[in-house]
């Protein structure tokens, strides 16, 4: 009995984040943090909390304010033998990092053909419904799944944020790990205490169902599951909830089954509609089951807005409502 | 702040030695002095080679030899470089071979790759980006405990990039052994450097970061080299990062792409050949000193030729890459979609015959 308790924990996403790096930087010497505040204050989410004692300031580095000199220097540290992870304060502090990551992070392994490879993970905060100030909630994945040579991942809970961070590091190309901060302390499942992996490009099929596929990911996730069970009561019907984990590159074959199962499908997503990864799921739908589609695929998503603050953010995220209605829309076709 | 920064010089443009501890020998100046004229003859070459179509859009450097082949003999195997793609001289001195650096301007990612050995980053395109790389390939040296060195180039338009500022940064607070070396030549493309800041200095921006910073003679090659070795020796041992900033002065346009007549006095500029210019700094040196010898010279230039003319044949023998290349670098392994993509293309240009 006692040993079955001691391999797992009831973690927190961040206490998810955390023990995964630690997990990393125990095996691993050439893993380092940088960022800014990750050091003694332990990141302003806590996500490096007591690393830098364990660890100590070479590998668990303050930064200067400055996320391109984050990212600018990891490049160079991670061509030459050591695995950068590192830590944006915020997703919406990463646009001084872009400049960077696509001119160079990411196209250093084919610009040399080999010779040259960048083994990084950027890990980011976003998301809107934490009350932050401005730009600190932007969903941005979609400039980045646009990027060639980048990998972008977001979990949605404990289990899978150790799993992921643990296959981003190990991944031989730059990963964008991107967290849910409203997952961050939403709730704690069982995390094993030993290094385990879960695979990019794997999407996990939240909950079975028959009739409507509903694709998401990150912090709707849970929003998705809730708005569902409540409406499942007493009907005939049912959902498949799958959260797509890794946006680049998505879990065609999942996708491709679920939607053949069921006929019909929903994309939801907070950040903005246009341009969001929701048209590459939905062209993903087309490519592989089209012929089994009933209905046209719905989304639903923020709007092409700045994400507002405090005051309308919740107004501007996809509610239960919504996500219901869309729904009952693909089912009524 | 101009005479804060003075420029340090070691020998005049008549040819006469103005620092009187400057070693000189015969031997190391005629190195120089073949190493500044293989550069300059092949951005001659690479010149008439894109006038003539055999290669792309070309990015010339005459008249920035001392600054770029000085800097780069003062650097070692085992070193890091990082070149802009104005910086071929300094590559080429490194060790990076002349085929390769034709295979570039072709077009082709293989002339980006440096020798076994040598460690030389694919030039940076974008602005100043490449000195964070300096700074975090050196913070890795300085972690595994080696005394190798980064050496970053760039131009005085770089130094209003936000990049400029944050690798001297960086630099500054970890102590990180790299060494920022600027060409300043005047002009960013069009932008003359009193439009591009009211500094006077490129080097007193080093103040800001308590960086050593020093301005040079860009154009006199021992000047280069040897502050240049004095920067990198004060990183090997602990020292830190340096800024050099090397005033210098390009012939001709920007690229091939633009006509420098439009934004600058031509004509002046083509009298400092006559005055400035390092090549002939360095001969009037070797005469001054009684070394000047017609047909070793002579001898020089046959060698070089034939060895841009080898490695041009050998550049325009290579076949045009395959289109899996492109799919081949993009990640470790390629993604589902990458490999979709590749498949697709293939089916298609079968079925368009293309």
């Amino acid at each position: 009995m006692t040993t079955v308790a001691a391999q797992v924990k009831k973690l927190t996403m961040i206490q998810a984040i955390t023990d995964a790096m630690k997990t990393m930087m125990k095996e691993d010497d050439s893993v380092l943090i940088l960022g800014e505040d990750v050091g003694i204050n332990g990141g302003v989410f806590r996500a490096t909390e007591g690393l830098i004692e364990e660890f100590g300031d070479e590998r668990v580095v303050d930064t200067p304010l400055a996320e391109s000199g984050i990212v600018g220097t990891s490049v160079g540290l991670a061509v030459n033998g050591f695995k950068p992870i590192c830590e944006m304060q915020f997703f919406g502090f990463i646009y001084p990092a872009f400049n960077q990551l696509i001119t160079h992070a990411t196209r250093m392994r084919q610009r040399s053909l080999g010779r040259y490879t960048v083994p990084m993970v950027i890990r980011a905060p976003y998301g809107a419904g934490v009350k932050a100030p401005e730009i600190h909630s932007d969903s941005v994945e979609a400039l980045f799944t646009h990027i060639p040579g980048l990998k972008v991942v977001t979990p949605s809970n404990p289990y899978d944020a150790k799993g992921l961070l643990i296959a981003s590091i190990e991944d031989p190309d730059p990963v964008l790990f991107i967290e849910p901060m409203r997952c961050y302390r939403t709730g704690r499942t069982q995390v094993p205490d030993e290094k385990y992996a879960v695979e990019l490009g794997k999407a996990a099929t939240v909950k079975e169902g028959t009739d409507v596929t509903i694709l998401t990911w990150g912090a709707m996730v849970q929003d998705t599951v809730k708005a569902v069970e409540k409406w499942e009561a007493g009907k005939d019907a049912s959902c498949e909830i799958i959260d797509l984990r890794t946006l680049y590159p998505l879990d065609k074959e999942t996708i491709r089954k679920s939607v053949e199962k069921t006929g019909r499908a929903v994309v939801v997503h907070e950040a903005p509609e246009t341009g969001g990864v929701s048209g590459d799921v939905i062209s993903l739908i087309n490519d592989a089951a089209f012929f089994y589609l009933k209905a046209p695929v719905q989304k639903v998503t923020g709007f092409d807005t700045p994400v507002p603050v405090y005051s309308l953010e919740l107004d501007y995220l996809p509610s239960a409502q919504k996500i219901i209605h869309a729904v009952e829309q693909t089912l009524q076709y | 702040m101009e005479k804060q920064f003075p420029i340090v010089q070691y020998v005049d443009e008549d040819g006469q030695l103005v620092k009187d501890d400057a070693r000189l020998d015969k031997e190391q100046l005629y190195q120089f002095y073949r190493a500044m004229l293989r550069a300059r003859m092949m951005d001659k070459k690479c010149l008439n080679l894109q006038r003539q179509g055999r290669i792309g859009t070309y990015v010339q450097y005459e008249g920035q030899e001392a600054a770029q082949v000085g800097s780069a003999l003062a650097v070692e195997d085992g070193d890091w470089m990082f070149p802009t793609y104005r910086d071929h001289a300094a590559t080429m001195t490194f060790g990076h071979s002349l085929t390769n650096l034709f295979l570039y301007w072709k077009g082709r990612l293989e002339g980006s790759i440096p020798p076994e050995g040598k460690n030389i980053f694919p030039p940076a395109v974008p602005i100043a980006s490449q000195l964070l790389h300096a700074t975090g390939t050196a913070w890795a040296e300085k972690k595994k405990k080696s005394d190798r060195v980064s050496i970053a180039y760039f131009g005085d338009g770089a130094t209003s990039e936000g990049d400029f500022h944050e690798g001297l940064n960086f630099a500054s607070v970890f102590n990180i052994p790299v060494v920022f070396f600027n060409q300043n030549n005047g002009y960013a493309i069009s932008v003359p450097m009193e439009k591009q800041m009211k500094s006077k200095t490129i080097a007193q921006k080093g103040l800001a970061y308590d960086i050593p910073s020093i301005r040079v003679d860009g154009n006199d090659i021992l000047a280069v080299y040897f502050e240049t070795e004095k920067a990198v020796e004060r990183a090997r041992s602990g020292g830190g990062p340096t800024l050099i900033e090397a005033v210098t002065w390009r012939y001709g346009a920007h690229t091939t792409a633009d006509d420098p007549s439009k934004y600058r006095n031509q004509q002046e500029s083509d009298q400092r050949r006559q005055t400035t210019d390092p090549i002939l700094r360095i001969e009037r040196l070797l005469n001054n000193q009684g070394w000047w010898n017609e047909a070793a010279v002579k001898e020089m230039q046959e060698e070089i030729t034939d060895e841009m003319n080898d490695a041009l044949q050998a550049s325009e023998s290579v076949e045009k890459p395959d289109l899996n290349q492109l799919f081949d670098n993009v990640f470790a392994e390629p993604t589902w979609t990458i490999e979709e993509q590749r498949m697709k293309h293939n089916r298609i240009s079968k079925e368009v015959g293309q």
